[in-house]
């Protein structure tokens, strides 16, 4: 029988939050991934659950697939580190045989293979945001069934739902660096502040041509720092 | 060749003691009493060309093509044995069809070129086959432009796209002979079968690593070399048959299509004015006797 995530019955809709195996770590999570003048800044929180203990409160869920392709994970840890595995795999034979780095989209198709394939039996959604010269930054979103969206922005996890009206006020096209990451961690603070899954700090990644930095902002600085590094 | 009566071209994958594969070189002869093949790599598209003799009159004109499409972007054509070649271009299209599998996007040429490469090398391994008796031009256009992953619903948003570096090289046209051995090597211009020295000499007088040939003048030359090329055949009767592959803005819009009928009649009939041309030049004809054919 396929797990069933919800159901409709007589007395209203069902959802089963407990379609995880007992123990299973999930990523009650917030994560997104916004086009910027430069390229792409992907972002996450740090909060890793099994049930309602915090597994891991500085978690690392924005995950390196290629040298400027990276993607923000949601869902089972274990299901989402697998499929980030093998796409991290499949990448790096493709640079070396075609004596070319992959594109974004390359990356993108690949992860919504195994995603849709493996639908029955995964619980992932993920962004996939990534910068090449030849396209610059585009960031994809593949939801849980195994669907791919091409998107200016994209935001995931349960902490989401939280932050639709945030980012629909204030996102603009084109921002530059600054602004990228300040629209990003803007998002996070509030996702993290209303999701009770979410929470930790807040990681970003900025992919340009320039290659990958990574930023690290603490609730105990009041999210202002450390900041690059 | 010296070499006959040793029993070392008896089976294939068997090196006579100075290191050559004598299958391999047989199959090499095959290819070289094939139909002249051209390939063109223009600035803008590829040609591919091919001489067609015709062996019955029972046959129908513009029937049995020789030119294959294995994917919307990548034509085939190849002198030799022809079911050789037919099982070639088959496996060209599952090499297409399993990248575009895996990655949701056109092969590139150049790993097409290498996989096919690596398929023929593997046919001089084994005692229990042959090589393959042809030997292939591939030509293609790897897209230059963005292409959507296959099946995209949409065309995705119009912003985004930041830190594009507008000039970043990608794509082009793109030109491989693969020969029996399972080398390849990526060319300016090809050509393979029984004129093929004639067919190189021409193309070697268009200065096309130059890269200023146009696709529309590469058409007319590629008809031209292969009509100069038939000349040493003169007594039989051809057929020729061309396609084209442009870039996304050109006449064919990316894809591998025969040039239309106009065009090749067009292209037929200034290398058939060209010849003669070269024969008023090159030969003092006899006074009084009218030239027959």
């Amino acid at each position: 029988m396929p797990i069933a995530t919800g159901s409709l019955s007589e007395d209203g809709i069902h959802v089963d939050m407990n379609h995880l195996k007992t123990g299973e770590v999930n990523l009650g999570t917030s994560i997104m991934a916004i086009t910027f003048s430069a390229g792409v800044i992907l972002g996450a929180d740090s909060r890793t659950t099994t049930g309602a203990y915090i597994a891991n409160r500085v978690t690392d869920k924005l995950t390196q697939v290629h040298d400027t392709i990276w993607c923000c994970r949601s869902g089972s840890a274990a299901d989402t580190q697998a499929v980030a595995d093998i796409v991290h795999y499949h990448l790096g034979m493709y640079g070396i045989t075609n004596e070319e780095a992959p594109t974004t989209q390359t990356a993108a198709a690949l992860f919504q293979e195994l995603c849709y394939d493996n639908k029955d039996q995964l619980s992932a959604g993920m962004i996939i945001a990534g910068y090449d010269p030849r396209h610059g930054g585009s960031v994809y979103s593949i939801p849980l069934g195994g669907s791919l969206h091409k998107q200016s922005y994209a935001i995931g996890g349960s902490g989401s739902t939280y932050i639709y009206g945030y980012c629909d006020s204030y996102w603009k096209e084109g921002m530059s660096e600054e602004e990228g990451v300040n629209f990003v961690k803007g998002a996070l603070r509030e996702a993290i502040k209303w999701d009770g899954s979410s929470g930790g700090v807040i990681r970003l990644v900025v992919l340009t041509n320039e290659g990958a930095i990574r930023h690290l902002y603490l609730p105990d600085q009041d999210y202002k720092g450390p900041g690059k590094g | 060749m010296t070499s006959i009566g040793t029993g070392y071209d008896l089976q294939n994958s068997v090196f006579s003691p100075d290191g050559r594969n004598f299958q391999v070189e047989y199959a090499v002869k095959a290819v070289e009493n094939g139909g002249t093949c051209v390939g063109i790599r223009c600035k803008d598209g590829v040609v591919l060309a091919v001489e067609k003799i015709i062996t019955s009159k029972l046959l129908k004109p513009g029937a049995n093509k020789k030119i294959a499409t294995v994917d919307r972007n990548v034509g085939i054509v190849s002198s030799g044995l022809i079911p050789d070649g037919r099982h070639f271009v088959s496996r060209a299209r599952d090499e297409a069809a399993s990248w575009r599998s895996t990655y949701k996007a056109p092969i590139p040429l150049a790993a097409l070129a290498g996989r096919l490469g690596g398929y023929v090398q593997a046919y001089t391994l084994y005692s229990s086959v042959r090589p393959f008796g042809v030997t292939a031009i591939v030509g293609g256009w790897d897209s230059a432009g963005a292409l959507g992953v296959d099946g995209q619903v949409g065309s995705g948003p119009s912003a985004g796209a930041g830190g594009k570096i507008p000039g970043a090289k990608a794509g082009g046209p793109a030109l491989y002979m693969i020969e029996p051995s399972g080398s390849y090597w990526g060319y300016y211009g090809a050509a393979t079968g029984k004129g093929r020295q004639t067919a190189k000499s021409e193309l070697e007088k268009l200065g096309l690593a130059s890269g200023n040939l146009s696709l529309e003048a590469g058409v007319k030359e590629a008809a031209r070399i292969i009509y100069v090329a038939h000349e040493d055949s003169k007594d039989k009767e051809f057929e020729l048959e061309m396609s084209w592959i442009s870039s996304m803005d050109g006449p064919t819009k990316g894809r591998h299509q025969e040039v239309p009928k106009d065009m090749l009649e067009e292209a037929e009939k200034l290398a058939k004015t060209a010849l003669e041309g070269e024969d008023e030049e090159e030969t003092t004809a006899p006074e009084g006797e009218t030239m027959e054919e």
